[in-house]
């Protein structure tokens, strides 16, 4: 159909079911008594989003990365450090004392009922998507000249170093992490993290960022970049020789990708109120690609619906102490029996061969 | 001033001389062939005009602006589009947005612009849409619009390709053996095509087998052989030039 | 830096070098036989040490050792067999990601069966006190047998390779597998043959510097990352390559831990790793062959 005005009616669709969806879902578990579900639930919509920006990556660019959790990290211990790091003895201090006034800073109260000064939630948030961006630009460059395997490794080792660093430092807690992290306020009464009775609000916060973060994917799926990351994929020196730049695109979406994690980051440190180097490791990273591999290359729902339903699962404890086996396995049968993906079939796609043909391909001789 | 000018231009991969100061002028609107047996440096010739390799020597003027180590894509923003011999269409797209994305470089939706789905990205889609269906019906195959572009029967892929490259209206047109796979009737077919292309206002330079189609439409045709230009001139002087007929010699040509 | 620390550095550095080149030197058998980078080398390794010490409460060492190496090299031909064997045009990163895939249930399966706990052999000379010196430091007669072991390992593996049949027809694989078929090679049992040596190799590797580096299920993974970098530093391939580059990381890691926090000693391989992939990705002593993508 036809995309002249805002919105394609297949968008409208799905978001519609997106929504109907959810809200079942919240409505579901709290009469079945059971809203502490909907804690997982946020959780997994929060690792969607890295799970996405790795599928625009991989499915439509057609670049492989085992390195999408170390973004997490970096967005979620930027933020983490800078909304803890107490202040107070720098107080007197010039621009310290400049920023609190501002409201860059703020005075709250810790875990441990102290006064401390520290960065307010919304500045952290942007310095964490401003240096997962940097680093994601200045270590794509290079990094996205590589092809296949060399890809996968040095992503694979640039994950490891971030990892690194995340175990090795001790002003980022060592082995411990970070934790004592406040909650994000967006709007009066409305934030990310908080108590058990900001469940719900909770809940629909990260739906509706999810909802929204899929809404900006699908307009650009379809588009002109979607096209030129398509095109990359099928026939990189065809891409080239029809004037796409192809470095620009792969780095550009790296970076967004890389953005998608980073923000996930922050608003999961923040929802628990802590982060640790474990969200760094390289199975992270794998259970991400293998998430990525079962929702199927170039198929942004069927992704969506892979990873909230196995991210559930696993935050469940449903696969128990054999949770990273399980991702492990996953991925071997995927790569093995279908390289594409198990729900790599495009649903647009295939709604259109159920309705009636109206010009079946001819020979126009 | 010719609209492509190739100067003294050579390039040796690992001790063979794949071409070997080569040097010939296309003016505007006129057709061109490139013919030369097999291994003759015909497509090594259309890879260093296009950006794809670096020559070691000579340079390539394009509307008198050198273009020698101008990346590919940049190539195709300055006005010239290309196909390729083995036919590369873009896996998992229809044809329809195969030609979509040669109309890439008459198009500037960024990414911010395209996740926010900007009225300025729409209108520019929908003519994106529109020329791009308009340029299949030019080449007959509206019909193909939705079908996966690498499905298609050889002859079909072929006019997607071309019409792909057509898409963002070049002032130039490489073609690399258009009618290879092509039988008589379809291989006439393109020869009325390609005429109509440069009708339309395009260039066109051509790396031919098929001395049928090169004979027919070209206005000059230039010989190479071992990497080096033995002839240049029109067809039908260049047919009875006694070293292109040595050169061919043994291959059977109709 | 006294004599003596040096002398230490160097030492450590060679120990864990040895380990490094012979990760290495199993990544380029098979890659060699079959064109795929195994990421589950590392956990050869792992098992290796696992299993002797398994075995070692009820059989002499040497035995012990003789049984991981067979029972690793039994784990390596399996994983062909059952992930590979049947694969028809299988791409190298299609089969990296599967390998790392199979190097997780191996890990997994480590930690079901020997739980988190660090396993430790028996020194094979001597205990942990006994020591020779050597200008001034102090060394086990352990990394002697590390050493001396590996370098039979390798140069066994070379001759192998270089004078026997067997060798010079898995060789003919990966140069070019249809030209092999056609001249009648089994290429399948081939295949199956490169996992079983790459796998004793790294199970001997393992049981051999066991006592010194101790052995945990989690260690495989590392070891593939530097093994990794050891065959694309050596050159994709090239065996002796991988011995060079192997024992050039095991040293450069030793000293620049002794100025760096320990916690950044996996940093300096992935530097590495990073900078040969960046800048010279056919290696050192370049194969040609790490060009293939």
């Amino acid at each position: 159909m036809p995309r002249l005005g805002p919105m394609r009616p297949a968008l409208l669709r799905q978001v519609a079911i997106f929504v109907a969806v959810f809200v079942t879902m919240e409505l579901l578990a709290v009469a079945g008594e059971k809203s502490f579900l909907l804690t997982q639930v946020t959780m997994s919509a929060y690792y969607t989003l890295v799970v996405l920006g790795l599928s625009l990556l991989m499915g439509y660019a057609g670049q492989i990365s085992l390195g999408q959790a170390g973004f997490f990290a970096v967005g979620g211990y930027t933020s983490a450090l800078l909304t803890t790091w107490d202040l107070s003895a720098q107080r007197s201090v010039g621009w310290v004392a400049g920023a609190a006034r501002v409201g860059l800073l703020i005075t709250r109260t810790d875990a441990f009922g102290a006064q401390v000064l520290t960065v307010h939630p919304w500045p952290a948030l942007v310095c964490a998507l401003v240096l997962t961006m940097t680093v994601a630009f200045v270590v794509g460059i290079p990094v996205l000249k590589l092809k296949g395997h060399y890809l996968a490794m040095a992503t694979l080792g640039l994950g490891t170093i971030v990892y690194s660093i995340a175990v090795g430092t001790a002003r980022l807690g060592a082995a411990d992490g970070i934790s004592g992290v406040p909650p994000f306020p967006f709007l009066p009464g409305i934030g990310v993290g908080g108590s058990t009775g900001a469940r719900i609000v909770n809940y629909y916060v990260a739906c509706g960022i999810l909802a929204a973060v899929m809404l900006l994917l699908q307009n650009l799926v379809h588009s002109r970049v979607g096209r030129a990351l398509r095109a990359i994929h099928g026939a990189e020196d065809a891409a080239s020789a029809m004037g796409v730049d192809t470095p620009y695109f792969k780095v550009r979406t790296f970076v967004l990708g890389a953005a998608l994690a980073g923000l996930a980051g922050v608003l999961l440190t923040h929802f628990n109120g802590a982060i640790g180097p474990s969200e760094a490791s390289i199975m992270k990273s794998v259970k991400y690609l293998a998430i990525v591999a079962v929702g199927g290359m170039g198929s942004l729902w069927g992704t969506l619906a892979a990873s909230m339903v196995l991210n559930f699962l696993s935050l469940r404890g449903y696969f128990g102490t054999l949770d990273d086996a399980v991702f492990g396995a996953i991925l071997i049968v995927v790569m093995l029996f279908a390289p594409q993906g198990i729900l790599a079939i495009d649903l647009r796609r295939a709604l259109r061969l159920l309705r009636p043909v109206r010009g079946a391909p001819v020979d126009p001789r | 001033m010719p609209l492509l000018r190739v100067s003294s231009l050579s390039k040796s991969f690992g001790g063979v001389h794949a071409v070997r100061n080569v040097s010939f002028d296309v003016e505007k609107g006129m057709i061109k062939a490139l013919i030369g047996p097999n291994g003759a440096g015909k497509t090594t010739l259309f890879n260093l005009v296009s950006g794809f390799v670096l020559p070691d020597a000579g340079e390539v003027r394009f509307d008198g602006r050198p273009i020698r180590g101008v990346p590919p894509c940049q190539v195709a923003a300055l006005g010239i589009s290309r196909t390729f011999q083995n036919i590369k269409l873009f896996a998992g797209m229809t044809a329809l947005e195969n030609v979509m994305v040669g109309r890439h470089v008459r198009s500037r939706s960024g990414f911010l612009a395209s996740m926010l789905h900007l009225p300025s990205t729409w209108r520019e889609e929908a003519e994106v849409r529109e020329r791009s269906k308009e340029l299949m019906e030019f080449l007959g195959i509206a019909a193909l619009a939705d079908a996966e572009a690498t499905s298609l029967a050889y002859g079909q892929q072929r006019a997607v390709e071309l019409a792909r490259a057509l898409a963002s209206e070049p002032r130039m047109v490489l073609l690399d053996e258009p009618a290879a796979g092509l039988n008589m009737r379809e291989t006439a077919e393109l020869a009325r095509l390609i005429v109509r292309i440069r009708d339309r206002g395009a260039t066109v330079l051509l790396v031919e087998h098929d001395m049928s189609l090169v004979m027919d439409i070209s206005d000059e045709v230039v010989v190479l052989s071992y990497g080096e230009k033995i002839a240049e001139a029109d067809p039908r002087t260049v047919q009875k030039d006694p070293q292109v007929i040595r050169v061919y010699l043994g291959e059977e040509e109709c | 830096m006294s004599l003596a620390f040096f002398i230490q550095y160097l030492v450590a550095g060679i120990t864990y070098g040895t380990i490094y080149a012979v990760v290495g030197m199993g990544f380029n058998i098979i890659y060699n036989t079959t064109g795929i980078i195994n990421f589950a080398q590392g956990e050869f390794v792992m098992l290796g040490g696992m299993v002797a010490v398994s075995l070692h409460p009820h059989l002499p060492l040497p035995a012990a050792i003789a049984g991981a190496v067979l029972v690793t090299m039994a784990v390596g031909a399996l994983i062909e067999l059952i992930f590979i064997h049947w694969l028809s045009k299988p791409t190298v990163l299609r089969m990296i990601i599967v390998t790392i895939g199979i190097s997780i249930l191996i890990r997994e399966a480590a930690l079901l069966v020997w739980g988190h706990d660090v396993r430790v052999l028996p020194y094979f000379t001597g205990n942990e006190i006994s020591s020779i010196s050597l200008g001034g430091a102090l060394i086990s007669p352990q990394v002697i047998w590390a050493v001396a072991v590996c370098a039979v390992m390798v140069m066994l593996t070379t001759a192998f390779f270089q004078w026997t049949m067997l060798g010079r027809q898995m060789r003919a694989c990966a140069s070019n597998r249809v030209g092999a078929a056609v001249c009648g090679l089994p290429i399948r049992n081939l295949v199956t043959l490169s996992f079983a040596l790459s796998a004793g190799m790294g199970a001997l590797a393992g049981c051999v510097v066991c006592p010194i580096t101790y052995t945990q299920y989690g260690m495989g993974t590392g070891l593939a990352i530097k093994g990794f970098t050891v065959a694309i530093l050596g050159g994709l391939g090239n065996s002796l390559g991988a011995v060079a580059a192997g024992l050039l990381l095991g040293i450069v890691e030793s000293f620049t831990v002794s100025a760096l926090p320990a916690a950044y000693k996996d940093t300096v391989s992935i530097a590495i790793l990073l900078g040969v992939l960046f800048l010279r990705p056919s290696g050192l002593f370049g194969a040609g062959a790490a060009t293939r993508a």
